[in-house]
């Protein structure tokens, strides 16, 4: 897949149909019913997808529609819905399983390390695995415990899985779409915070996008780089705004590919703005923003002006919802971030 | 059952406490094994016997680095596989299923791949063999197989073709039975009605831990009725039981009628693999013990008993097991690594381009060490 594409518009289609007023959730919903109406293979499974549409309801109405052989609920058990979803992709099927909660992805982790995202290897590349797990990811909702978690550090670091993350509604919509088209396993990290955001959503009308790959400027801007995706880009997005008042010209580049990183775009951004903070909500440890400033500082060591700086969520345990906008990185903790990069002197 | 005070006509779900298990299904009877299958088993077994006593022989002379032995469970092996039709069927084995893979026709050389460290899971085309790759961990395809089968179910959309559904078959043994897949696995399958066969090799060890503290009452099959799910226990170490047993569990899961699981009651009678040690875990006695009468004397015995076959032809079937071996070990010789560049092009469909840099730059740094080893 090349990394090269930058798209400087939300839009990733051409306008063949009407844009649509959507959530993300009424996005992707709209995505699966695509896909399942255009590719016969596709099945929608998991735990309470079927009957009550999910949780969050991204699969509400699927059963009804496409029938409830092809978007079926599964017992409660993670690894067997990762492991059944390998077997159906043996027998030709392109299924798009749903965990539950990022933090119930766990119980199914030796499926997806060691069976989905290695199968196309071991076999030599005849069983491959066309698999796109769903997975409401990241925290803000003030839910239980394990219903806030970012695995994004985790999925990219295992070889063979390709990661996203969309942002808004059209992304949502965009990227379950290419996700879904391609032939190798894809972790789809929905922002669950992000669900009931409305955007305008431009349908495909049966043109698929060819710009899916890679990551997207979401505002350009002139002074500096905020790297970010899923729930953190309409943050980062709202402390530009901010920032613009203060006559900073804040970039966003929402990377949306964890995995393959678009090195390309942020060589391209980071090289004008010679800048940089990259915002996750993911622990700072080995999370996948080292991984975007070592990117960044071996593709622009000689302009950056500064250290790439890291504004994430802490080391700790996800906290209660009491305290999570304290983990989150909120706007204020962005934009010190942000002044420390502006006044960092060299020596 | 305490019912609340309230005395009512529709006691809700609370009456379903004492409602009559559903009684497990019954097993359809097949055609008992014929004397021309019997002196194919043996053709089969003692194919495998050898082979698996060659490639002992070839860790010890160093062409390969490692292997785990099947030696004993040749007729749960050969018995199991022949009950199954690999054109329409699918075969999830473990790391031990020699025997299965030679009667499934698995090329000998491409299966041995896997213990040349040539490859990870082999170098056969499982796609078109219908022979799942090898599988490493421990109860890590009971539920890929589980997947197959269901697949198939939706492939019919719910009727049940002329000719039946298609199979599949995984194996596991005691020692998986542990894992909480399994049980994952036969509560999906049970569920799903999925056309699958659950093949249990209780061979009496998983590398030095002992059934008996391995699993809970004893008995693997017994854990089927708690999902539904017909079982059969057989002996494991005579071929034709395997055959028939499995071939009434395919019949079953071929009619639509769901899972069966066959739990064969056979021995290890090798170590766990070739860097394991029994004599840490189990005396000589205590093997000679375990292990009873060899599958393949007792066929043998059989055969020439029931006229099957005749002992020239038994000792041909020795002679050509013994030939084969050696051909497998001429091709295993010449199997050279495979070229470094596989290690990044097999890892997606649609490769990434930092992979593809990753691989360049493998290749670039390659290249000149090799020009300064040559200089
Ligand atoms: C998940 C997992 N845990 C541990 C191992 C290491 N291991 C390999 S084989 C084995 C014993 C398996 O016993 P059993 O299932 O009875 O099969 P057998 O070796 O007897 O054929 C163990 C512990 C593994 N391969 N996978
Ligand atoms: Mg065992």
């Amino acid at each position: 897949m090349p990394d090269t594409l930058t798209t400087p518009d939300a839009g990733t289609t051409e306008a063949t149909t009407a844009p649509l007023e959507l959530s993300l959730q009424g996005a992707l919903n709209l995505a699966l019913d695509e896909i399942l109406a255009e590719n016969p293979k596709a099945l929608v499974l998991g735990e309470d997808v079927g009957t009550l549409g999910g949780v969050f309801r991204v699969t509400s109405g699927l059963a009804a529609k496409h029938g409830s052989e092809r978007v079926f609920d599964t017992p409660l058990a993670e690894s067997g819905i990762l492991g059944m979803s390998i077997g159906l992709a043996m027998a030709g099927f392109h299924p798009i399983p749903e965990v539950q909660f990022d933090g119930f992805a766990y119980p199914a982790v030796n499926q997806i390390v060691c069976q989905l995202a290695r199968m196309n290897y071991r076999s030599r590349g005849t069983l491959p695995m066309p698999v796109t797990l769903r997975v409401p990811s990241f925290g803000g909702i003030r839910a239980p415990e394990h219903h806030g978690e970012s695995l994004e550090a985790l999925f990219a670091h295992v070889p063979g899985l390709k990661v996203v993350s969309p942002s808004d509604p059209q992304q949502g919509y965009s990227l379950l779409r290419a996700a879904a088209r391609m032939a190798d396993p894809v972790i789809f990290m929905e922002p669950k915070s992000r669900y009931w955001q409305k955007g305008q959503v431009t349908p495909e009308g049966g043109a698929p996008s060819s710009k899916l790959s890679g990551a997207r400027i979401a505002r350009p801007g002139r002074h500096l780089t905020l790297v970010a995706w899923g729930a953190m880009v309409a943050r980062c997005l709202q402390v530009a705004e901010l920032a613009a008042e203060d006559g900073i010209d804040v970039e966003v580049l929402d990377l949306r590919w964890l995995k393959p990183i678009d090195g390309d775009a942020l060589a391209a951004s980071v090289g004008k703005t010679r800048r940089a903070v990259v915002v996750h909500e993911a622990p700072r440890t080995s999370g996948l923003g080292a991984e975007v400033a070592q990117v960044i500082t071996e593709r622009c060591f000689g302009t950056l002006k500064a250290p790439v700086e890291r504004v994430t969520g802490f080391d700790v345990p996800y906290p209660s919802g009491d305290l999570e906008d304290e983990y989150i990185p909120n706007i204020d903790r962005i934009l010190f971030g942000i002044q420390r990069v502006l006044e960092y002197k060299r020596g | 059952m305490q019912t609340s005070g309230q005395s009512t006509t529709a006691p809700g779900r609370g009456a379903l406490a004492n409602a009559p298990r559903e009684p497990l299904p019954q097993l359809p009877v097949v055609d008992p094994v014929t004397p021309g299958e019997l002196v194919e088993l043996y053709r089969l077994m003692t194919a495998v016997r050898h082979l698996d006593r060659a490639a002992i022989s070839w860790q010890r002379q160093g062409i390969i680095p490692a292997y785990a032995p099947e030696l004993g469970q040749e007729a749960a092996q050969v018995g199991s596989a022949l009950a199954v039709d690999t054109r329409r069927d699918f075969v999830f084995p473990t790391y031990r299923e020699l025997g299965v893979a030679r009667a499934c026709g698995v090329d000998m050389v491409e299966y041995m791949a896997t213990h040349k460290a040539t490859w990870h899971g082999g170098l056969w085309d499982p796609a078109a063999a219908h022979v799942a790759p090898i599988q490493a961990v421990v109860a890590g395809s009971v539920l890929h197989a589980v997947g197959w089968a269901h697949g198939q179910t939706l492939e019919a959309r719910g009727e049940l073709p002329e000719d039946g559904y298609n199979v599949a078959i995984t194996y596991l043994g005691d020692g998986a039975s542990s894992q909480g897949d399994v049980h994952e696995a036969m509560n999906f399958a049970a569920v799903f009605k999925a056309p699958v066969v659950f093949f249990v090799q209780n061979n009496g060890w998983a590398i030095s831990v002992p059934t008996e503290k391995q699993v809970a009452g004893g008995s693997v099959s017994a854990r089927g009725a708690g999902y539904g799910i017909p079982a059969l226990k057989v002996d494991g170490n005579d071929p034709a039981a395997v055959l028939t047993a499995t071939r009434r569990a395919v019949a079953h899961a071929r009619a639509g009628h769901g899972p069966v699981l066959v739990e064969a009651m056979t021995y290890r009678r090798g170590p766990h693999a070739t860097s394991d040690d029994p004599g840490r875990y189990r005396t000589l006695e205590e093997e000679r013990a375990d292990a009873g009468a060899d599958p393949i004397g007792r066929l043998r015995e059989r055969i020439l008993a029931e006229g099957a076959a005749d002992t020239a032809a038994l000792d041909a079937a020795e002679a050509a097991a013994a030939a084969e071996a050696e051909q497998v070990r001429e091709g295993v010789l010449a199997l050279g690594p495979r070229p470094g560049a596989e290690m990044f092009d097999l890892v997606f469909q649609e490769t990434t381009d930092e992979l593809e840099r990753q691989k360049a730059n493998w290749q670039e740094e390659t290249e000149s060490r090799k020009e300064s080893e040559d200089a």
